[in-house]
């Protein structure tokens, strides 16, 4: 697949933009579902997995080619992603201000506390309890979780993408299965 | 609730993460067997994996590519130009020729050292260096001479760097970024800009 890959891109190089659409064929599936875990939004996941391809492409001509592309595709994406997480959050404060005078609907109860009522939460199913979960973890965590459990990447790999040491990416890691046993277990 | 010491809670994340070494997996072990405590530690651990392990695949919606594809910035002029060279090297060479014995052109050679850059609303000079600082979108063309420029934020427009270093690393930058270095470079790039808007009129 590298080898697919690496000719495709010196063919968008070579200025053939029909060659980038295989490239986003090839990994759509990745990138959004990276962008949907991470920010639990349908139309943001899909607008933030495009603008990565985008960025993608404008700036192909400083990737390195000796190292793996999907690790350069997801460090962009992971940073558009807690670019946006860090920009959302003055709105969602105020989100919850409004809640308190309007009364609550299942989003604004979110808002303001990270929480919904427990029997909201048991009453789940299975998939939407999940991404319940993993939207409820810290930002940090919540990257180095989503990339090693749903991407299923190795350590390193992440401490490539997310750009930190790889005892970082470790310590995160203990401290978010740690955070997701308890929220689990209601500690 | 008795206290164990946390060395096992680190232990238990080295058996995870697949990195515990024999030592301290004989000793995790031996722990676990006598501690209803970190057994229990152990086990929601393994849940907690379990569980989100158990995510479905998310797949991108249908359209998306089709998207992605028409989201992306025209690069159609500045093929058609390289084509054109290659498919006309002797005019490349006369026109090169020509341009050579322009003296408005050598005119127009930075053969000062004056450091000099566009003039842009959100630009930060200091000293020798422009940077476009991180959350900032310069809309326009960027013209450093003599100088540096480290882009943080982002570039609506074209950026070129003569007898300087460009440095960015997530930076976005939607036109072309050229480094020019000599006097052929100032010529070719002088060259490349009359010829684009020489191609732009047939097209
Ligand atoms: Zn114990």
């Amino acid at each position: 697949m590298d080898a697919l890959v690496n000719k495709r891109i010196k063919q968008v190089l070579k200025g053939d933009q029909n060659a980038y659409a295989d490239i986003v064929n090839l990994y759509q599936h990745k990138l959004y579902q990276v962008c949907f875990r991470m920010l639990s939004n349908k139309q943001e996941a899909e607008d933030i997995a495009q603008e990565a391809f985008i960025r993608a492409y404008i700036n192909l001509h400083s990737y390195d080619q000796n190292r793996k592309f999907s690790t350069w595709l997801y460090r962009i994406a992971t940073n558009l992603c807690i670019d946006r997480i860090r920009k959302k959050k003055p709105d969602y404060y105020l989100d919850a201000e409004v809640a308190g005078t309007e009364g609550l609907d299942m989003y604004s109860q979110i808002a303001a506390d990270g929480q919904l009522p427990e029997e909201a939460v048991e009453q789940m199913e299975l998939q939407d309890r999940i991404q319940y979960e993993i939207s409820r973890l810290p930002d940090k965590y919540r990257s180095v979780i989503v990339l090693k459990y749903i991407e299923e990447l190795s350590l390193l790999e992440i401490s490539e993408i997310l750009d930190m040491p790889l005892g970082t990416v470790k310590t995160r890691i203990h401290r978010g299965r740690e955070a997701l046993r308890k929220q689990l277990n209601n500690v | 609730m008795k206290m164990c010491p946390s060395q096992f809670v680190n232990y238990m994340h080295e058996y995870l993460d697949g990195d515990i070494s024999r030592e301290h997996e004989q000793e995790l072990k031996h722990h676990l067997q006598a501690c209803q405590d970190c057994q229990q530690h152990m086990h929601e651990l393994s849940d907690t994996i379990a569980f989100i392990k158990s995510a479905a695949h998310i797949a991108a919606p249908p359209s998306f590519e089709d998207k992605v594809i028409k989201r992306l910035p025209k690069r159609k002029n500045s093929v058609g130009i390289k084509r054109w060279f290659r498919q006309h090297p002797v005019l490349v060479a006369a026109a090169v020729f020509c341009l050579f014995m322009s003296a408005t052109l050598l005119g127009s050679f930075p053969n000062d050292d004056q450091f000099s850059v566009t003039k842009q609303p959100n630009l930060v000079v200091n000293g020798q260096t422009v940077i476009v600082p991180a959350g900032e979108v310069v809309k326009g063309d960027i013209v450093v001479k003599n100088g540096d420029i480290v882009i943080e934020g982002e570039v609506d427009g074209n950026v070129t760097v003569i007898n300087g270093n460009y440095m960015a690393s997530t930076a976005v930058v939607t036109g072309q970024v050229k480094e020019i270095d000599e006097a052929f470079g100032w010529l070719w790039y002088k060259i490349k800009k009359g010829f684009s808007d020489f191609t732009n009129m047939f097209e």
